[in-house]
């Protein structure tokens, strides 16, 4: 049974290093765009590793190879610029609805890399209900099983419910944009049928004075 | 003898549970992962992702272009032998699901090699085996009471919720781009067009006094 449970809790640590990974140069910067609502917590589980041209396989990162994570909201102002380790997570509240940006690089800060030196960088970003460890929130509030669960219901659906009132405000802003659409084409229309009007005016007393002034009229 | 008897008895427990321990890492496939990330493709970019999946693990690839262009990408997922299990050129949406038929690491790529100038937002969602557990010492065996196999199907129709929550903020956010392209597009088209019938009926007014004034120029050389 204690075997089933070590056993149990390590699977759960190799799933959550089962994340996708993504080829990157040193310095190279890769971003990602995460459309939340305000007031969600991002966390992001990182890990970094060095490709090994001998053995040709990637080997975890050295400990001199460092992550910088910036993080922008949606109106460009700075929530995160930490540097951190070449594994770990790194985590931010949204504070304004919207587009947050979240731009990652490597950077060797003590031995210079090879010039093609490939690295790998694992990310898993989870937001909302998944960024609870309920294993220790059970364990810290001695809670039952149905009251985890329960809990990790009422989670979902405050997910859910924060999603629905972003929905709202992106909806307002949409309609924001149509109606000043819809009123720069009417107001450009009138503009621009005035301009027609007045230029045709000018243009004939404009010529009908020269032609007299040349007495062929 | 009694020590050897002991000895075997616990060299064939150890074997029964190696045998159990072989068969629970290859039988039960690891807990699972869901990705989901939006990036952005600039032109003539091609981004790939890799991720190592066990064999026999059922996994959900599901992209779509949210902003730029024409909206369309090509997308492209191979096995760990380089054979190419999904390919789709400019594709919109789409989903795909497969089992690893082996073990190693699967690739997938996103191209916008066919676009000159315009970059575009992507957003995928890789699903890869089933969630994990709420208790890492669950039994999936045991059965669950009445009040528990309610929780756990709330929980999947909530999952549901939240996916068509996700799948109907990206059509928004397409919306909502279109309509913002065409708001400033309307702005510029308007200056310029105001400007270029300023300036055409100004000229033609210029362009046509001018030719009268050769006329009376050769006019009066003919007559002296």
């Amino acid at each position: 049974m204690a075997l089933l449970l070590l056993l149990g809790q390590l699977l759960a640590l190799m799933g959550y290093g089962g994340a996708f990974y993504l080829e990157v140069r040193e310095l190279e910067e890769k971003c990602f765009i995460q459309e939340i609502p305000d007031g969600t917590v991002v966390i992001g589980n990182y890990k970094t590793e060095l490709y090994d041209p001998a053995m040709e396989k990637y080997q975890p990162s050295p400990q001199w190879i460092n992550l910088f994570v910036f993080v922008k909201d949606p109106e460009n102002k700075n929530l995160l610029a930490r540097q951190y380790g070449p594994q770990g997570s790194f985590t931010f509240t949204s504070q304004s609805p919207g587009e947050h940006q979240i731009c990652l690089h490597l950077e060797s800060i003590r031995f210079a890399l090879f010039y093609d030196g490939k690295l790998a960088i694992h990310l898993d970003m989870q937001l909302g209900e998944h960024t609870n460890d309920y294993a220790e929130f059970a364990a810290k509030d001695k809670l039952t099983q149905m009251h985890l669960r329960v809990q990790q219901l009422v989670e979902q659906v405050e997910l859910i419910q924060k999603e629905q009132e972003y929905q709202r405000w992106r909806e307002e802003r949409f309609r924001q944009t149509s109606e000043s659409t819809n009123q720069r084409v009417l107001w450009w229309s009138i503009l621009q049928t005035f301009i027609l009007v007045a230029t045709g005016v000018w243009q004939m007393q404009h010529l009908k004075s020269f032609f007299k002034a040349k007495k062929l009229v | 003898m009694p020590g050897l008897g002991s000895a075997q008895r616990w060299a064939a427990a150890a074997g029964r549970w190696g045998c159990r321990l072989l068969a629970l890492l290859l039988l039960v496939p690891g807990p699972g992962s869901a990705s989901e990330i939006t990036f952005e493709l600039p032109d003539n970019a091609k981004q790939c992702f890799y991720e190592d999946i066990t064999q026999g693990t059922k996994c959900t690839l599901e992209f779509q272009v949210i902003t730029g262009g024409h909206y369309d990408v090509d997308c492209r997922l191979e096995d760990p032998d380089g054979n190419v299990l999904y390919k789709e050129m400019k594709k919109q949406y789409d989903s795909f699901t497969f089992t690893a038929s082996k073990n190693g690491t699967y690739k997938f790529c996103f191209s916008n090699e066919f676009s000159t100038f315009t970059h575009k937002t992507v957003y995928f969602d890789f699903q890869v085996g089933e969630d994990p557990p709420l208790f890492p010492s669950e039994n999936r065996v045991s059965a669950l009471t009445q009040m528990e196999s309610a929780c756990v199907s709330i929980h999947e129709a909530l999952k549901s919720v939240i996916d068509y929550q996700t799948h109907f903020r990206l059509r928004e956010a397409q919306g909502r781009s279109r309509a913002e392209d065409l708001n400033t597009r309307v702005a510029y088209w308007s200056v310029g067009e105001a400007l270029i019938l300023l300036v055409v009926s100004i000229g033609q007014v210029f362009l046509l006094k001018s030719f009268f004034s050769d006329k009376r120029t050769t006019t009066t050389r003919v007559g002296s």
